[in-house]
């Protein structure tokens, strides 16, 4: 069986994004880019699909600039096979990945595609949803327990009252939630062992399909800062505060 | 002008959260219509009647939307949608499976996690955990919107909209319900709680989570956790608070032992009032409350619960 695993290059989640002074998008000049957190759930759950048998390939998918290819070489150092590059200068947004990466779901044939839940950037939660909807798959979506039986895979969901365990008929979409894994470290050799993997480019013109952008960015700006609190020396005048000074006790 | 609000329920009580999406609904403007798809959900029904400013129910009842799978609902959702202009639904975790199924399904982008409606066409969004807001216009003639509930108050509910059940049977028949674990709790929910109290690494284990108890019956708050609390199995996944788990802003907002990482703060920073509670003066979740105390947690908290 041949997973299909998207990933995305975000920045790094430790690095506090800034806004641009002109409000036209944040700043990603020099900042730390890294796989998308999810994304590398994915990988990883992947790659152990693949250890315990199931899984005979792992390819990893990129949709952007030369520089996501960092991110395939990553994935390809954790174990992933083989990659592509879907090369775009444009930013997407989600419909227009869904619909490339439908066009490799219809080259590749694989049996499992693992996305990540959300990027960390975009903060969307679509791509997944609406690949399968595009292949006319069924999804488990924030996932935290995938188990494959025979041509079918369970998956356990983290919903909003606790956890929802669902079947659903391969080929299906896996969207990760983060208690799925805990994604290993790349070794060395593995990482120069992952240079000589292969790496396909594709163009994303290629395809023949229409990309044109689903909606303008008027603007973008800083969040509303709240004003610097207090410290209080005891329980009592905290109590105190939140009585009298915020009235949110009673 | 037409909305379509699909209700968040579990077939017997619509989630408080949806009058908060038809808040956002309203400001979309035009006619709004409530849709429940469920099974033996009429009770639900009957609540979404009561939302003000709604002229219509729709009620599909059948086995196939009992536990609203993405495959099923996306396909009705689609069907319907033909009728509306804006297509609504919460973005909690039923809105956010099934919605941009329903968005590749009508070829359209969707605009997620709104916070403001600017226009019909134009939404405000958090991006990079809240970390910049975004103003988007959409470009494609259907919008397909799920609304982040802290930024709308709710609708009243002393409404009289008529139901009208629709026996449109969607069955994708790919995927099936096999089981649920949920979390019962006699305290408010998280998202609708007015205050919550949250522990993080800092409580050391699930059991210490009884020292928020105490504190969190006295005002009637919900307990949520941060995702060190959660990962570690101090408590189950519902109780996230954060950039991936749940997104609160209540009147009142106590963080125990949590150090402030920007992805927890993403899901609480709108809260009105924060409190710190944290032994390290440095931790950045100082840098968002608005009373800080630097203390053993073990020794605050029931002292805290004492003085109440
Ligand atoms: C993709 C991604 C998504 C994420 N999503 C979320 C999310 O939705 N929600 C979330 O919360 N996190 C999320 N995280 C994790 C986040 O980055 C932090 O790791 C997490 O919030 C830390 O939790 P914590 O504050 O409980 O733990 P820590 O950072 O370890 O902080 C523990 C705090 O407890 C204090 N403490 C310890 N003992 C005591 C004591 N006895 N008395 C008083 N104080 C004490 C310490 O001083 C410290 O400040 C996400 C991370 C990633 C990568």
């Amino acid at each position: 069986m041949k997973i299909l695993v998207p990933i995305k290059r975000v920045i790094d989640y430790n690095v506090k994004v800034r806004v641009k002074p002109d409000n036209s998008n944040v700043d990603l000049a020099n900042v730390k880019m890294a796989i998308n957190p999810f994304c590398e759930i994915a990988v990883e759950e992947a790659i152990r699909l693949k250890e315990a048998g199931i899984a005979s390939e792992v390819v990893a998918v990129s949709i952007g600039d030369k520089s996501c290819q960092e991110q395939l070489r990553t994935a390809l150092a954790l174990g992933a096979d083989r990659a592509i590059q879907i090369e775009t200068s444009e930013t997407l947004d989600a419909l227009n990945i869904a619909k490339l990466l439908q066009k490799i779901v219809e080259e590749e044939q694989p049996k499992l595609v693992i996305l990540g839940k959300q990027s960390i950037d975009s903060d969307n939660n679509q791509t997944g949803q609406m690949l399968a909807a595009l292949t006319n798959m069924p999804q488990g979506t924030f996932a935290s327990e995938v188990k494959v039986d025979g041509d079918k895979v369970n998956v356990t969901r983290e919903v909003d009252g606790g956890l929802q365990t669902i079947t659903l008929s391969l080929p299906a979409i896996v969207t990760t939630d983060l208690r799925l894994n805990e994604p290993r470290y790349a070794s060395l050799p593995n990482i120069m062992k992952a240079k000589r993997k292969p790496l396909v480019v594709k163009s994303a013109a290629d395809f023949g399909l229409d990309l044109s952008p689903r909606s303008t960015l008027l603007k973008v700006t800083p969040p509303a800062t709240r004003q610097a609190g207090i410290i209080v020396e005891s329980i009592d005048e905290l109590v105190e505060k939140l009585k009298n000074e915020a009235k949110v006790i009673s | 002008m037409s909305v379509l609000v699909y209700a968040e329920h579990d077939n017997q009580n619509l989630k408080a959260e949806t009058l908060k999406t038809v808040a956002a609904a309203q400001k979309m403007g035009g006619d709004i219509t409530i849709l429940v798809a469920g099974h033996n959900c009429q009770a639900v029904a009957e609540q979404a009647a009561k939302v003000n400013g709604v002229s219509k129910v729709l009620v599909a009842d059948n086995a196939a939307y009992e536990h609203q799978l993405a495959e099923n609902v996306s396909l009705l959702v689609t069907e319907l949608a033909n009728d509306y202009d804006h297509i609504v639904a919460t973005a909690l975790t039923t809105g956010k499976n099934f919605m941009p199924r329903v968005a590749a399904l009508l070829d359209v982008a969707q605009i997620s996690d709104i916070i403001d409606v600017e226009s019909e066409d134009t939404f405000v969004r958090p991006i990079y955990a809240g970390n910049a807001i975004a103003t988007v216009k959409s470009l494609d003639a259907k919008k397909v919107i799920t609304v982040r509930t802290t930024g709308f108050d709710a609708v009243a509910t002393d409404g009289n909209a008529e139901i009208v059940n629709i026996d449109i049977v969607k069955d994708a028949g790919t995927s099936s319900y096999v089981s649920e674990e949920l979390t019962v709790s006699e305290r408010p929910d998280l998202g609708a709680a007015s205050v919550v109290i949250s522990g993080g690494r800092g409580m050391q284990n699930g059991d210490n989570f009884k020292l928020l108890e105490g504190i969190a019956d006295k005002l009637g708050a919900a307990i949520g956790a941060s995702r060190a609390a959660v990962d570690a199995g101090f408590v189950p996944n519902d109780m996230q608070v954060g950039q991936t788990g749940k997104i609160v802003a209540p009147d009142l907002y106590i963080a125990v032992g949590i150090s402030g990482a920007i992805q927890h703060l993403a899901g609480m920073k709108d809260s009105k009032v924060i409190v710190a509670i944290n032994k390290d003066p440095e931790a950045p979740i100082f840098q968002v409350a608005d009373y800080g105390i630097v203390a053993d947690l073990f020794e605050a908290l029931p002292e805290l619960e004492a003085k109440l």
